[in-house]
């Protein structure tokens, strides 16, 4: 290990703190999902960390799969985002608050 | 030499991110977006996973990354009205931070001598990593190209449009 595990950990948390910040402050739906990409890459982080510390790969066949998996989620989100904007005109969030109860 | 790298590249990533998430146009938040992803590939090499930085490199900072840009455009969701095009103070970070990716990139090549030694610095070679994903982990990877598989068909559903007619647009 080229630096202690809480390091790298606290990097990965603060890069997942700020794609938090990210998501519930912003209000464009464009910013929203970039908010979730950074989390998700932070996870990845933590991933490849945890790998290096015990010397096993399989933390970062755990990354290959998140990049799978947020191939699936980008495009699925993004078709969301073009539809919605067909919709109302807008990609604003607080416009979509048609399910308020 | 490692240990120092690793910051230096730590501080680049949290920098962009944090530039990333506080800019108003999603153009440059994008752009801020693939320093970030840079700077996390080469932590990734740091840490022993080579072939998961190129991975981040072409999925994320290449597909993705363009895939957000399309989008973007294709909504015209920047503001494009600014005349005479970014100015030294929009330049400014994101060329600074490309110089010192550039540089720890310089860096790691000159202070790895582990292919003229013999012994890599990192544990997990490409075939090492091959053999774990496709031998312990082959059913996973079935099971995520379904996943990839039922993404596209849903994509493909939620952007489908009859011919020659728009989606219904609700009255605000």
């Amino acid at each position: 290990m080229i630096v202690p595990i809480g390091h790298i950990l606290a990097v990965s948390g603060a890069m997942f703190l700020m794609g938090l910040a990210c998501i519930l402050g912003r209000r464009n739906l464009i910013m929203i999902l970039i908010g979730a990409e950074i989390m998700l890459n932070a996870v990845g982080l933590a991933l490849a960390g945890g790998s290096a510390l015990w010397q096993n790969v399989d933390g970062q066949v755990f990354v290959i799969f998140l990049m799978a998996m947020t191939s699936a989620e980008v495009s699925i989100s993004l078709a969301m985002v073009v539809y919605l904007r067909k919709r109302k005109g807008t990609v604003d969030a607080d416009a979509f608050d048609g399910m308020q109860g | 030499m490692a240990s120092l790298l690793f910051y230096i590249l730590s501080a680049t990533a949290l920098v962009a991110t944090g530039l990333c998430i506080t800019r108003r146009n999603p153009v440059h938040a994008v752009i801020y977006l693939v320093n970030a992803f840079f700077a996390l590939a080469l932590l990734f090499y740091l840490l022993g996973a080579p072939l998961v930085a190129a991975w981040e490199v072409i999925i994320y900072a290449g597909a993705i990354m363009v895939l957000f840009m399309f989008i973007i455009m294709m909504l015209e969701l920047a503001p494009t009205q600014q005349v005479g095009g970014p100015g030294w103070h929009q330049w400014g970070p994101v060329v600074a931070l490309s110089v010192v990716l550039v540089v720890c990139t310089l860096l790691l090549i000159a202070a790895d001598s582990g292919g003229a030694a013999g012994v890599p610095r990192y544990f997990a070679s490409p075939r090492v990593f091959g053999y774990a994903l496709f031998k312990q982990y082959a059913l996973a990877v079935e099971i995520v190209s379904f996943q990839l598989l039922f993404a596209a068909v849903g994509a493909f559903y939620v952007g489908k449009t009859e011919w020659g007619s728009r989606p219904r647009k609700e009255q605000p």
